[in-house]
């Protein structure tokens, strides 16, 4: 240390340089320190081993090899930094770098995964002779004279491994690797036991037959296979309808299109209970005719009444008794003995519990598919990779005709303008008085659309009003279609008041633009069903009181869903093909109409709420949502390719489906459920009709029930003491829910401290990477060089004023060497120390200490040490290393 | 049957059938496509290995590969010494790794080799350039490109080393759930 004459290296000085590249040669730095010769001798030796086998080996490297191997090796052709032998040694030992990298590292990898393997079979014979090779931190361990096995040696050990596994391993294993087929040949055909090989020549002749009769079994059980999965497509409808629609129209389009078929799902499941339990059973048992049926004149099919009204469609059908019991009384079934007959089945209690079972399940179907899709398009730095997956992963390899390809290329480009429109749109700045005039634009066109809002809610209420003060006779029904017919030309027309608006306030971020347009047509319907609600359950009932008002209600809202499919079929048709027809034939205008993502999925989620409203008093109203869909569809779809082009602004929506999901679980099915429950605990059920007509409130079905079970015998007396403590009782429910909160609580804040400290760290590695990348270039030249000091962890040497302020190129100043060692030092120590606050038990063993102090020297970026030492933890936590930590073994 | 049994010994079979992930039935149905691909070209007897190779002309006009943009790209990667020629073996070891039963890594391996036009063993800028033109058909304008490329870039790479490694690439595919399903070729 102190007899060095110079801290700078002059690489220029070397004459076996003749280009001046700013490789220093290991040999240099021998004067520089003497105690390093012999370290560097070695080191060199390597080198030179390692160029003579490079040379040897190149013949002989595979497909792979031609452009894997090489690569790695040997210098770039252009512009590509120029490594020592020493620094590409260390390169391509790293373990990121050697993934699937070379052959030689390939077959390394899968010789480690072949162990794990074995250890994860438990086999105790051969887990002894594997301690040298496990998946360890010796794979991390850099050091140069360590047992850092050769190609061939490392391919012998594979192919033992290889012949210590099963069959059906060693097969999964090869099929795996990514080396061509013919190395895979060989390596099967060395790996295969010798046993095996005997035994199978001998079995050729003998068992051929066997074999083809396995053979045939296993092609027949594939086929099978085969043929399921098929049908598991044809299962998935509209698959290629939708991947056309995608296609053409970007994926805010095809986001409606999946949006009608969740819905559709979402019936399917609300109608199926209801049908297997109340609507089947009620057919089976047809309850006494009260009277005569009218006669069907098809205008029931519109009013939904006359004929429909006594008929399994609505709630006044039902029967009170319970059925499927030969001593049935009608007012209370419960009085036979149970066992009298076959299972008796209460209507109302089935009626109560069919209902609340499938409103629940959809409620959690609801919830789990919105968190699920919040979970997908809200992850922590998922929007970081949209170009990158777009780039990479949206090509559809499978698809082989000319026009589906030349769509996916059109659908490509769209998705890549849309990102970068949404790119392009955060950057812009804009000044303040703008802001200030678009902020008043925005208030006074708000201002115009909550009053039309109200003024619609108005109309509504004041119509039903009059409908209520002029009662209909039975015969005039059409009538009956005023209501529904003012709310949905209401509901028509605004949004178009709504569009027009819209068009003043110029938001310059289409999603924004369609979120407010959502918002606003959100807004007015839910208010008018607002409206609407409270005309029925707060007006009607005390009006009809000699009819069926739930009938009246099931009916009313009938009517509704038909009125809306009828004027969105209208909207449609005037909306998009008489526009088209109109704009090209006598604006002569080139463009088509867009099509209107925001209003038509407010108009399905309007239409669900509608079928959730109706379900209590019109069980089949479902059913009636399914076909209204299904037609809705291929009608949509048809208008879709004929009358609409793609949006012309493009935009992403990857978020759509999610903000979709949410106003369905949100205002509609919550507003839908609050409703319903009002109804069944509140409002008094008609006297002369449907399965409640003898009780106070529907709720009071469970209540009656219980009350029975109460007297029928000490077996279920539990449940009436359940009934009576948790369910009348609210303390219990308080409870619940305040815990439920609580916990709730708990996870958001916990959620939320996760997700700062990751994007802590992210934010660190990014820091880490960039200091990283401003100081490489000069590790790079000095990697050859560096690793004695750093390796034998020798004191800095005092620093010696520079020969000159700015060193000759290729001239490394060993401070800065050192100041680049220690930042990395520090930087690891403070990594673990952070992992540590993550609850990582991060051994600070000397193995861990060796390999950070080793890594400068290797001139990788950061990304590398990240990999390193997460993985060093990853390793400690996984094996029992942690216990043990101090007492590693030493590498052998 | 008889023809089958011709065309390669039982060993040779069940040595496609371990390292790929196809059927016996598949591998024959493989081979005849191949086989018809250069009739004269390609003998029906596989017993004795010939070194016989389908020129790319004819490999890239499969109707699975028409109309692919990185058809070439496929090839070369799958080919022996990188021309796009490919042996009997090349070609069941391109449609095994397309294939369904294919791993995710496997797979993603070999999509970075496909992207990696200059087989540098990095997806550089330039690489990324061509993987955009060819998926749009090169109507997206130079800036939008380039606005592509840093993009990705920026989002990719890891090591901020101004290219995707490999490891940066099985990252990025880990969270693309639907990279299985679109990097796969029925045949």
């Amino acid at each position: 240390m102190s007899q060095s004459p110079a801290f700078v290296l002059n690489v220029l000085e070397t004459p076996e340089d003749p280009e001046g590249s700013q490789e220093p040669s290991p040999y240099d730095e021998s004067e520089v320190h003497d105690s390093f010769h012999q370290l560097i001798q070695e080191q060199s030796r390597w080198v030179a081993q390692e160029g003579l086998e490079l040379q040897q080996r190149q013949p002989e490297t595979g497909a792979l090899g031609a452009s894997g191997s090489d690569h790695e090796n040997l210098p770039g052709p252009e512009g590509a930094p120029v490594y020592s032998m020493a620094t590409l040694r260390i390169l391509a030992s790293m373990p990121s770098r050697t993934i699937g990298r070379s052959r030689g590292a390939i077959i390394s990898q899968y010789y480690s995964r072949t162990m794990k393997l074995r250890r994860r079979a438990g086999r105790p014979q051969l887990r002894d002779m594997g301690r040298s090779a496990r998946p360890s931190l010796r794979l991390y361990d850099l050091e140069l004279d360590s047992a850092v096995l050769e190609e061939e040696e490392k391919r012998g050990l594979l192919v033992k491994e290889l012949q210590g596994l099963t069959a059906a391993q060693r097969d999964h294993m090869l099929r795996g690797m990514p080396l061509s087929l013919a190395e895979k040949r060989c390596l099967r055909e060395e790996s295969r036991p010798l046993r095996g090989k005997q035994r199978a020549q001998r079995r050729h002749g003998l068992l051929s037959c066997c074999d083809q009769l396995r053979d045939s079994c296993v092609l027949a059980s594939h086929n099978l296979g085969l043929a399921l999965l098929s049908g598991l497509q044809a299962l998935m409808p509209w698959r290629y309808a939708l991947k056309r629609i995608g296609g053409r129209f970007g994926s805010s389009v095809l986001s409606y299109f999946l949006f009608l078929k969740t819905l559709l799902a979402f019936n399917a499941l609300l109608l199926l209970p209801l049908l297997a339990f109340i609507v089947g059973v009620q057919a089976a048992f047809p309850p006494a005719p009260g009277g005569p049926v009218p006669a069907f004149t098809g205008l029931e099919l519109l009013t939904g009444g006359g004929h429909f009204t006594h008929s399994v469609m609505y709630y006044g059908y039902y029967s009170n008794a319970t059925l499927n019991q030969p001593c049935a009384s009608p007012p209370n079934g419960s009085q036979c003995p149970p066992e009298a007959g076959s299972l008796p089945y209460n209507m109302p209690l089935a009626y109560l519990f069919t209902l609340g079972a499938a409103l629940f399940i959809t409620c959690i179907t609801l919830v789990y598919s919105m968190s699920r899709s919040f979970g997908e398009s809200y992850r922590v730095g998922s929007a970081s990779g949209v170009h990158a997956i777009t780039v990479f992963c949206s090509w559809d390899y499978k698809v082989t005709q000319r026009w589906a390809t030349r769509l996916q290329h059109d659908n490509i480009r769209t998705q890549l303008k849309e990102l970068l429109a949404e790119g392009q749109l955060r950057q812009r700045p804009q000044s303040a008085c703008g802001r200030l005039r678009r902020a008043a634009v925005l208030g006074i066109v708000w201002l115009l659309c909550l009053g039309t809002t109200l003024g619609c809610t108005l109309a509504v209420y004041t119509f039903s009003e009059r409908m209520i003060e002029s009662p209909v006779s039975a015969e005039r029904e059409a009538v009956l279609l005023l209501l529904p017919l003012v709310v949905c030309l209401l509901n028509l027309g605004a949004p178009y008041l709504f569009r027009i608006l819209a068009t003043l306030e110029r938001h310059d971020s289409p999603v924004l633009e369609v979120y407010v347009a959502i918002c606003r047509n959100l807004i007015l319907k839910m208010v008018t069903l607002g409206i609407l609600c409270y005309h029925w359950l707060g007006r009607r009932v005390g009006t009809l009181k000699d009819q069926c008002w739930e009938n009246f209600v099931g009916q009313e809202l009938y009517r509704l869903m038909v009125m809306d499919f009828i004027f969105t079929l209208l909207d449609t048709l005037l909306g998009e093909l008489v526009w088209r027809l109109f704009s090209e034939k006598q604006l002569k205008r080139k463009g088509k109409p867009e099509f209107d993502i925001a209003g038509n999925v407010l108009e399905l989620i309007y239409g669900q709420t509608l079928t959730w409203l109706g379900v209590l008093f019109s069980p089949l109203l479902p059913a009636m949502q399914i076909v209204k869909l299904l037609l809705l569809f291929y009608i949509k779809k048809a208008s879709l390719m004929a009358n609409c082009q793609a949006p012309r602004r493009p935009w992403k929506a990857s978020h759509m489906s999610t903000v979709f999901v949410s106003l369905l679980c949100f205002p509609s099915f919550l507003g839908a459920a609050v409703f319903l429950c009002y109804a069944i605990w509140q409002v008094k059920p008609s006297s002369i009709c449907g399965p409640f007509r003898t009780l106070d409130t529907m709720y009071e079905a469970g209540k009656v029930w219980v009350r029975h079970l109460e007297k029928a015998g000490p077996r279920v007396s539990w449940l009436p003491w359940v009934h009576r403590y948790l369910v009348e009782d609210t303390f219990p429910i308080y409870l619940v829910s305040a815990l439920l909160l609580a916990v709730i609580y708990l996870n958001i804040q916990v959620v939320k401290g996760q997700r700062k400290v990751i994007c802590l760290l992210k934010e660190q590695i990014s820091n880490s990477c960039r200091r990283e990348a401003a100081r490489l270039p000069i590790c790079k030249d000095a990697a050859g060089m560096s690793a004695p000091e750093v390796l034998l962890r020798r004191p800095p040497p005092t620093p010696v004023p520079k020969r000159s302020p700015s060193p000759a190129p290729g001239a490394v100043p060993l401070s800065s060497l050192l100041s680049y060692w220690t930042s990395h030092h520090l930087w690891g120590k403070s990594l673990s120390q952070h992992s540590g606050s993550l609850g990582l038990a991060f051994p600070w063993t000397a193995e861990a200490f060796r390999l950070v102090l080793t890594l400068p020297r290797s001139g990788l970026a950061a990304q590398e040490h990240v990999a390193a030492i997460a993985g060093l933890a990853e390793y400690s936590v996984a094996s029992d290393l942690v216990p043990r930590a101090p007492s590693l073994p030493p590498g052998p | 049957m008889g023809n089958k049994q011709a065309v390669f010994t039982h060993e040779q079979l069940e040595a496609y059938q371990d390292c790929t992930f196809f059927t016996r039935k598949e591998i024959m149905r493989l081979f005849y496509r191949y086989q018809d691909l250069a009739p004269q070209l390609v003998p029906l007897d596989y017993t004795s290995c010939p070194d016989v190779k389908v020129p790319y002309e004819l490999i890239g006009s499969m109707p699975e590969l028409k109309d692919n943009p990185f058809r070439q790209r496929i090839a070369q990667v799958f080919s022996e010494d990188g021309d796009g020629h490919m042996t009997l073996d090349n070609f069941l070891d391109m449609f095994s790794v397309m294939s369904e039963m294919a791993p995710r890594d496997l797979k993603a391996y070999y999509a970075f080799k496909i992207y990696d036009f200059n087989n540098d063993d990095y997806i550089c800028a330039w690489d990324l350039e061509q993987t955009v033109t060819k998926l749009t058909r090169g109507e997206l304008s130079a800036e939008e490109v380039s606005l592509i490329c840093e993009k990705v870039l920026d989002e990719a790479d890891g090591d901020h080393d101004g290219r995707l490694s490999l490891e940066d690439f099985q990252n990025m595919i880990l969270r693309a759930p639907d990279f299985l399903s679109t990097f796969h070729i029925r045949i």
